[in-house]
């Protein structure tokens, strides 16, 4: 999928002059959420966002169709007096593809947030990651460029980061999700660099090494069945040791991928914190 | 719609494309936003807009004070940021329905004051804090 500026259909749930209330307010709202719109409900003495230049759905029970004016951007009303939440739904949604608003539900948001209270810009992550997730702005500020890249449910990146800066809010655990950042937290976070310096200071090639050890036990098995087994074994215990989805390290590329993907995310890092000339 | 009422503007997430926000929290806060009678907005899931930067988050996150209920107000402020569209720290303040109960929820979000809570720099909290 590629991501772009595309603004979500905001719904309009209008309950104001001229409107009837909403029988199935909560019905109706849910299924729209849940097919992914942003719905305003208007009503009593709370403000809510200014018109902008979003493609915009005014819902309500009209008696009388109002008319809204001074913004730039596409606006319809519609009279859902005779619908039920389901009809309501599937109105707003055929609205959504006529005004080319953003369709939302084929991808789950999985992708690091980065904390930049706590960034340092060490680009760790950079030379990290393999799958081009991160990058420089203008002005060699690290920052996430390519959300859709990133593994779902994968949060290895966070673990090398030395500040606990790497958040990816749908996760399970803290820091990680965003909690509070512990003293406790930081001295793994710590230690978990350390190790993988002492290791090499490559992860990958930590994990290839241990991958390729294991294939050459496991080519030497005459039972398939039991080599399948030991195979799984391992990867279960690579999967734990990072958190890392067996899926994930499944997909990995080949070695020589690795490596040059690596080098390639390596020379990014350290073209981003050379000196500017 | 007002720009300049005396209340702050609520905004709720429905966390739709993940289930680490307890269901029945969201439901009760979602259904006690829609009996209030007062306006609110809500959107399907504030990560999936982030990642977009879906120019929406800048309306949400303008125009002054702001309750959000949602997650984490650091993984909020951060979601924002990447947007492009930066959470004012004075005037925000985040619900989070990951660890409150929904009455806790509820009580803060029709709250008259508004309790700050997005943090405005690096912090991090003793493992065994001082009784």
């Amino acid at each position: 999928m590629a991501l772009r500026d595309s603004s979500a259909l905001r719904v309009i749930v209008y309950e104001g002059p001229g409107s009837d209330p909403l029988p199935e307010r909560l019905a109706t709202i849910t299924a729209l959420l849940e097919r992914g719109h942003a719905v305003t409900r208007t009503g009593g003495d709370r403000p809510v966002a200014p018109a902008d230049a979003a493609p915009t759905l005014v819902l309500g029970r009209f008696a009388q169709a109002p008319e809204f004016s001074g913004t730039t951007a596409e606006w319809r009303v519609r009279d859902i007096t005779t619908l039920n939440s389901a009809q309501i739904a599937d109105v707003v949604e055929s609205t959504r593809a006529e005004l080319g608003a953003a369709r939302h539900g084929e991808w789950k948001p999985w992708f690091p947030v980065i904390d930049y209270d706590r960034c340092t810009n060490c680009m760790q992550c950079l030379s990290f990651c393999l799958f081009g997730v991160y990058g420089v702005d203008g002005e060699r500020q690290i920052q996430v460029q390519n959300q859709d890249n990133c593994k779902t449910n994968c949060p290895a990146c966070s673990r090398v980061c030395p500040e606990a800066a790497i958040m990816f809010p749908k996760y399970k655990a803290g820091p990680i999700n965003g909690d509070i950042v512990s003293d406790a937290d930081l001295q793994k976070e710590k230690m978990k660099v350390d190790i993988s310096a002492l290791l090499g200071g490559d992860v990958y090639s930590m994990l290839r090494l241990r991958s390729d050890k294991a294939r050459s036990r496991f080519s030497k098995e005459r039972d398939s069945d039991k080599a399948l087994t030991e195979r799984q074994k391992c990867l279960v215990k690579l999967a734990e040791s990072g958190d890392i989805p067996p899926e994930v390290l499944m997909s990995l590329p080949s070695p020589e991928e690795i490596a040059r993907r690596a080098e390639e995310a390596a020379a990014k890092a350290r073209a981003a914190l050379e000196p500017l000339g | 719609m007002s720009e300049t009422a005396p209340h702050p503007r609520l905004l709720y997430c429905h966390c739709q494309y993940a289930q680490v926000v307890p269901k029945e929290v969201k439901a009760a806060v979602l259904e006690q936003l829609c009996q209030s009678g007062t306006a609110f907005e809500a959107v399907a899931d504030l990560c999936e807009m982030a990642a977009r930067r879906d120019p929406a988050l800048k309306r949400l996150a303008g125009t002054g004070a702001v309750k959000i209920a949602a997650c984490f107000p650091r993984a909020v402020k951060g979601l924002f940021h990447q947007a492009d569209a930066d959470l004012d720290p004075q005037s925000t303040e985040v619900l989070n329905m990951r660890t409150l109960a929904a009455g806790e929820v509820c009580a803060r979000l029709f709250a008259t004051d508004l309790a700050a809570n997005v943090p405005t720099k690096a912090s991090t909290k003793p493992e065994n804090p001082a009784p």
